[in-house]
């Protein structure tokens, strides 16, 4: 009798993995050699991280036909319960999990006990810089003009952006803090992503709105939402807007995406994974995939990378500390 | 006129041999998924999203098409025949259907979910091409305020499913909205009832509640009576609507069309909250058969509902294709797959792709009527897998539910929560506490509270913000004109009572 409740669990997993496979068909490739690289999605289908690894499978498969790759989706808290899976691979040498900002951003809030010191940083692959926009209704035509406002009455700029603690968030923080305004004043309205911001924008309820700017410009082109700045360090090719820094907010923040490993690889293994990411940087799918996304490329592997990780990691925790998100 | 033409070379491009066969792979696919709790249409097309390296994007979004409404029909059946769920849309066509299944009247059931689900979605196509715009106009229009004013709106309409013991009803209400607080609170991030379990800080998925307190409870109540007395023989009764079940149906199916489409282009509007309100006007409403029925299996309780939830699927198509705005997670996803094609939905996309966009909502026409052709011989059909012996068929509802919900997440602690939901589901039938409420609450809750805390942060803390808006003022207003009614006659009857 106690042996029911394992066998119905595996029996159960089974016919989930099998559903589940055949479900992905062209997808994904079931093969389990020793040799298949495995790809962490720390999201759900359909998401950013998501995204990037599905098109890092296929530019992988282009880069390296003989190469067996899988993507496989570990959702939940800001990717921190895929980064506790990880850790949980000490040593593997065949495992990349996708990660970003927003991770460094979940760890600090989650109070998560794995970081990202438990990793081994392998590449940064692709940035999208922030975009500042106000209603087509709006008073505010330049940073100076919303940065006055601002100041006069921070909890007066209602400012419509995707889940606490996440990029926009984290940008909103950093805007305050350059503006000579206290981080913990401002009036952060949360949004679960999708359109609840950008309606709240559209419908004019909001003073500004932040987002990452492939998903707003075709909005900033239609004349819908008008646009106030980017944060990128210059003027950038997909939206007809000045950068922050222009206007006299020194901020720069982008949404990066990368990979880490788990610890404890060999240094052997360390570079083959550098080599293949390489390759598949290098390939023709992943330039496609780049520009077709509206993605910055902005490839760094090595200790520049780790330095870039370690540098960010200390900006966040203290913007998140200053805005006082963490529990 | 101009939309029509290009609807017909729309009909040109849907109805291709291989675009026909994607939109059937589509609709079976979805009624499939549809039927298997847990697994709804989202996961279905997130899955999904990697053939869009392979198959063109006409082809493409007519199967995403086909999954979309397929999931919708579907959720009904195991809905009406076991009581079970899959979808929190299909969870008030529970109320009234499994108890026109229990009295043998379950074909008739899934005839009117089927039938009222394609008058619905074809009334709701057809708005999309002609109304598109004026919808959109007002779903954006909705603010914080106007959402909060909503959900006070089906609180109070939602009350009539708890006449019965007001009390138990509200103790099922709590239950779900304590449920609804588990997880990171959205405006603030911080942790809420999460018990330390890095696991629950994205809170507990409607899906898996529904699955829980609904499928796993009733198989454990079953299981927990069969030895105590022997099943009853249910009969399967006659096969189609009979002349007096038309009668009853076709203005639910209306009303629930009215309700659902503008719901669907809400953001935030969702599937569920046009179902309740379907569910309360129609009681309301009631006459004659109907008002007796109520509680025991009215037709019109199934009918309403299962219009309204096909309503908001095309209703969702609309903010989503004009405006590239998502208003469900499913709709996020075909976001997703249009942009993986380089495609961003917009006013510039119907002038852009205008044999994708019409050729897709050709599709979903024809994907209503396939799916009718389907489902309605299959009525009867499905009706006889109540004839399978119980411990076979609650066995299986277990092992389905359980896949389902592993599915969602592959993690193994959503199947603990499930078996301990699934247990305190037991508990609440064994003594008396409604199910329906406890989901409300679990919906309803966050909703209202996130929206109130937007419209009070956005006017910095100014609680006359909530009635300013006209559309709050007015929905609020009738919520009080709601609760005050019954009370008002009651002491108007009083009155009278004392002059005579």
């Amino acid at each position: 009798m106690r042996t029911r409740p394992g066998r119905l669990a595996a029996l159960v997993m089974a016919a989930a993995a099998a559903v589940l496979t055949t479900a992905c068909g062209a997808g994904t490739d079931a093969g389990s050699g020793s040799t298949a690289l495995r790809i962490m999605a720390p999201a759900a289908p359909g998401g950013g991280w998501d995204q990037t690894s599905r098109t890092a499978e296929q530019a992988i498969k282009a880069a390296d036909p003989a190469r067996k790759v899988e993507v496989f989706n570990v959702p939940g808290a800001g990717g921190t319960i895929g980064l506790a899976q990880l850790a949980g691979e000490k040593g593997n040498g065949n495992l990349l999990m996708t990660m970003g900002l927003v991770m460094v951003g979940a760890i600090e809030q989650n109070k998560s006990q794995v970081t990202l010191a438990q990793t081994t940083p392998i590449a940064k692959l692709t940035e999208d810089y922030e975009i500042v926009v106000v209603p087509a209704q709006s008073p505010y035509k330049s940073v100076a003009d919303l940065v006055a406002a601002w100041k006069a009455d921070p909890a007066k700029i209602a400012i419509a952006g995707g889940s606490a603690g996440g990029t926009d968030h984290i940008a909103a923080g950093l805007m305050a803090k350059a503006a000579g305004i206290d981080p913990k004043r401002i009036n952060y309205i949360a949004h679960s992503g999708g359109g609840e911001a950008l309606n709240a924008l559209l419908g004019n309820k909001v003073a500004m709105g932040i987002s990452g700017i492939s998903e707003m410009s075709e909005h900033v082109k239609s004349g819908k939402v008008r646009a106030i700045g980017v944060t990128a360090p210059e003027r950038v090719d997909a939206v007809d807007a000045p950068t922050l820094r222009e206007g006299g907010l020194d901020v720069v923040v982008a949404n990066w995406r990368g990979f880490v490993a788990p610890e404890g690889i060999s240094e052997a293994d360390r570079k083959a994974l550098t080599d293949l990411v390489t390759k598949m940087h290098a390939s023709r799918p992943w330039q496609d995939a780049i520009k077709k996304n509206g993605w910055v490329d902005s490839f760094q592997t090595g200790p520049a990378f780790a330095d870039y990780l370690a540098a960010e990691q200390a900006r966040v925790k203290a913007i998140i500390a200053e805005m006082g998100l963490v529990s | 006129m101009d939309s029509l033409t290009l609807l017909l070379d729309g009909f040109a491009t849907a109805l291709t041999p291989v675009n026909i066969a994607y939109a059937l792979v589509g609709v079976t696919l979805g009624t499939l998924v549809g039927v298997l709790p847990g697994i709804g249409p989202a996961m279905t097309l997130a899955l999904l999203l990697p053939i869009t390296f392979n198959v063109p994007p006409a082809s493409a979004f007519i199967m995403f098409a086909g999954i979309y409404y397929g999931g919708m029909y579907g959720g009904s059946t195991t809905s009406i025949l076991l009581n079970t769920p899959g979808e929190s849309a299909s969870m008030i066509t529970a109320l009234e259907g499994n108890k026109m299944a229990r009295r043998g009247r379950a074909a008739q059931a899934l005839a009117t979910a089927a039938i009222g689900s394609f008058v619905a979605g074809t009334i709701a196509t057809a708005l999309l091409v002609a109304a598109a715009p004026l919808v959109v106009r007002f779903a954006i229009s909705f603010g914080p305020e106007d959402y909060f004013a909503l959900a006070v709106l089906a609180f109070t309409a939602v009350s009539s499913v708890l006449s019965r013991s007001v009390v138990r009803g509200l103790a099922a209400l709590g239950l779900g909205l304590v449920i609804g607080l588990i997880g990171i609170d959205q405006q603030t991030g911080q942790a809420r009832l999460t018990l330390g379990i890095p696991q629950l800080l994205d809170g507990i998925d409607v899906v898996i509640v529904a699955v829980g307190l609904f499928a796993v409870g009733e198989v454990l109540y079953v299981a927990s009576r069969l030895r105590h007395s022997a099943p009853d023989v249910i009969p399967v009764g006659r096969a189609f609507l009979g002349r007096q079940d038309w009668a009853r149906s076709w203005r639910p199916w209306l009303r629930g069309t009215a309700l659902g489409f503008p719901f669907g282009a809400l953001p935030g509007g969702g599937a569920e909250i046009p179902t309740f309100l379907s569910y309360a006007i129609e009681k309301r409403l009631a006459r004659g058969p109907g008002k007796e029925e109520f509680g025991k299996g009215a037709i019109e309780g199934v009918a309403g509902p299962e219009a309204a939830n096909n309503a908001s699927a095309a209703g969702t198509l609309v903010p989503l294709l004009t405006l590239g705005l998502p208003t469900s997670a499913t709709a996020a996803i075909m976001l997703a797959a249009f942009q993986q094609y380089g495609l961003q939905p917009g006013p510039q996309l119907f002038d852009h792709n205008p044999a994708l966009v019409w050729g897709m909502i050709a599709s979903l026409f024809l994907g209503n009527a396939m799916l009718l052709v389907l489902n309605l011989p299959l009525a009867p059909a499905w009706a006889k897998v109540l004839h399978i012996p119980r411990p076979y068929l609650y066995a299986g509802i277990i092992t389905f539910a359980a896949l389902g919900v592993y599915a969602l997440n592959a993690s193994w602690i959503d199947l603990i929560i499930l078996y301990v939901l699934g247990l305190l589901g037991y508990a609440m039938r064994r003594f008396g506490l409604p199910i329906a409420p406890a989901v409300i609450g679990l919906i309803l809750g966050p909703m209202a509270e996130i929206q109130l805390r937007r419209a009070l942060a956005i006017g910095a803390g100014d609680p006359t913000t909530l009635i300013r808006s006209p559309i709050a003022a007015t929905l609020l207003a009738l919520s009080l004109l709601i609760l005050l009614l019954p009370a008002a006659r009651h002491l108007l009857r009083l009155r009278r009572g004392r002059a005579t």
